[in-house]
């Protein structure tokens, strides 16, 4: 009796001495993935500051690009950006959600609805290049657009539908059924349910979801340059058809030239690359406590 | 409490509940079950269910927990149909029409056949609003003063309205357990329905919270046809006219082992599980 209460006790010190040792060393290995991350993106930034800072001007951002560093900017960079990078949110935002309501509120349970939300969120992990290939046959040759702003709006708008439809899926997932339910049961359409009851509590996430792809679609450089294949514009965008070039292919061209000006231009680019990315996700985390607030407020 | 306390107790409570003699069920059933079956993804989870609901009455259905008793309250109203897998066959009828042939709108079913959860669910947005949501979304054209009358009728109903006069403003989160539930009876009331099915709509709360639930539903009961699931069998017998008892049989399908008037059921049961059960030998 004693030996077995004495065994009984040996074995729990040692199982509890494993859990104590893994309770301290798990803390330890998850921070090291975080440190890791943090210390390369804190790397470039530093590097990039230090060699573009001195260059950031006025001119970086009213010039057009020009062979002489001490004059060139990134105007039509920067403008095509708005533009193509605009027009695709503006396509890409309500197609998500509209496809994630149809995909959980009006197709759920069904076998193909399954098997298409699979293959949305596999469509997420498609090389960008290939979005640009198919924009370049189908829009810009198939339907003769031409390679135009429209071509790369629409082109950014079906590389980042996938990724921005798994987030509004899971948005509306968020929604608890309890209060489906309440709806349904006094009465309430399905449209009813899904205007008063799952936009106001989904809208946030999917808002976030939102900006997130267009962040994403902010850096693409490899399915513009397949679309556009400019580099060297000196003319504003003005109309759906007109040319156009992005932020990323334009740094992309200065880092390509031997002379280390452009290579400080192009990290003064960079700079103001980040400071757009920075805007709107501080723009989504704004957007997200302002709706959040209306939900819970008391 | 042994169980024949608890049964003994039972007892008491019946008698001092005014009695229900002569009811003719078969003439007065606002809502009634033919044949009712439900299987979820192709296992049967209910069979042959006949029930009749009398108007003005409050039916108890009580039964051991995964009996089904939910799953025929949900049938009632077509929320099954929410349900994945869910289907339905025999009939309900509802004033005489059957609700699952085919030119019946379940909107408008619901919208006649209120219903409240095991949870309060009230909506993230204001008391008023919440009361206010059936009115809207059913398209009643009214003016503000009607609708905040309407609204103020069926929270006088729900025995809210004192505790929330003052407040129709504040969020409904802001609300006790026990009044988001009364609030979730106003919700349902106030689109007017003629039948309030209430799913085991004290099991979340406290004994004081309970009561004034059980109380209400006495007293509303004369406007509406009430139907509440319950496990707790002194509820059962403190509230209601009729009691229908649920059993699963071997294959863990659901039926109805003894309907008909509460007192009755309590205290002369004709089924030997149904007493069994009530006295608390089965759980």
């Amino acid at each position: 009796m004693g030996d077995q209460i004495l065994i009984r006790d040996q074995v729990d010190r040692r199982r509890s001495d494993l859990k104590r040792w893994l309770d301290r060393i798990v803390p330890v290995v998850l921070s090291v993935g975080v440190f890791f991350g943090v210390t390369v993106l804190a790397a470039l930034v530093v590097d990039v500051v230090l060699e573009g800072s001195h260059r950031l001007s006025l001119n970086l951002i009213t010039n057009y690009p020009s062979a002489n560093p001490a004059e060139a900017g990134m105007r039509s960079a920067i403008l095509g950006t708005i533009a193509t990078v605009g027009l695709s949110a503006v396509i890409c935002i309500p197609l998500s959600i509209a496809s994630a309501i149809y995909l959980i509120e009006y197709a759920a349970g069904k076998r193909w609805a399954e098997v298409l939300r699979y293959n949305i969120a596999n469509l997420a992990g498609v090389p960008s290049v290939v979005f640009g290939v198919v924009g370049l046959g189908f829009l810009v040759y198939g339907l003769g657009v031409g390679r135009s702003v429209l071509a790369g709006a629409f082109t950014l708008a079906i590389l980042t539908l996938p990724y921005v439809t798994v987030t509004c899926v899971e948005a509306i997932k968020t929604v608890p059924e309890d209060l489906k339910f309440g709806a349904y049961a006094l009465g309430a359409t399905r449209f009813q349910v899904v205007r008063s009851i799952i936009l106001p509590r989904a809208l946030p996430m999917m808002l976030t979801g939102g900006i997130l792809g267009i962040s994403r679609a902010i850096g693409e450089a490899a399915p513009i340059l397949v679309i556009s294949g400019l580099l060297f514009i000196r003319e504003d965008p003005t109309s759906l058809f007109d040319r156009f070039t992005v932020m990323p292919l334009q740094l992309f061209n200065w880092i390509s030239r031997p002379q280390p000006a452009f290579r400080e231009l192009s990290a003064a680019g960079i700079i103001v690359l980040l400071l757009i990315l920075l805007a709107l996700n501080s723009l989504v985390i704004y957007m997200r406590y302002r709706l959040y607030r209306r939900l819970e407020a008391t | 409490m042994s169980a024949e306390d608890l049964l003994e107790k039972i007892k008491v409570i019946i008698r001092e509940e005014e009695s229900v003699e002569g009811a003719d069920v078969e003439k007065d059933a606002a809502i009634a079950t033919e044949g009712l079956s439900v299987s979820y993804n192709g296992r049967l989870a209910v069979e042959g269910v006949n029930l009749k609901f009398r108007s003005n009455t409050i039916t108890a259905i009580i039964g051991p927990s995964g009996c089904g008793k939910s799953t025929v309250l949900r049938s009632l109203n077509r929320m099954n149909d929410l349900v994945p897998g869910a289907r339905v066959t025999g009939k309900v009828l509802f004033r005489g029409v059957d609700i699952y042939s085919k030119d019946v709108d379940p909107v408008f079913i619901r919208s006649r056949i209120g219903m409240v959860f095991q949870r309060p669910n009230p909506f993230p947005m204001s008391v008023f609003d919440n009361v206010a949501f059936g009115l809207r979304v059913n398209g009643f054209k009214l003016t503000k003063d009607e609708m905040k009358k309407r609204v103020q009728e069926a929270l006088i109903k729900a025995a809210l309205w004192d505790e929330v006069k003052d407040r129709l403003d504040a969020h409904a989160y802001s609300l006790s357990g026990g009044q988001q539930q009364r609030l979730c009876i106003a919700r349902a009331l106030a689109v007017e329905p003629e039948v309030l099915l209430l799913d085991e709509p004290t099991v979340s709360l406290d004994p004081i919270s309970t009561s004034k639930i059980e109380r209400l539903l006495v007293a509303i009961k004369h406007d509406y046809t009430i139907i509440i699931v319950t496990h707790n069998m002194q509820q059962a017998a403190r509230v209601s006219d009729y009691t229908a008892v649920m059993m699963t049989d071997e294959n863990l399908v659901g039926r109805v082992t003894e309907f008909g008037p509460t007192k009755e059921i309590f205290t002369s049961p004709k089924d030997q599980r149904t007493e069994a059960y009530i006295s608390g030998r089965v759980s």
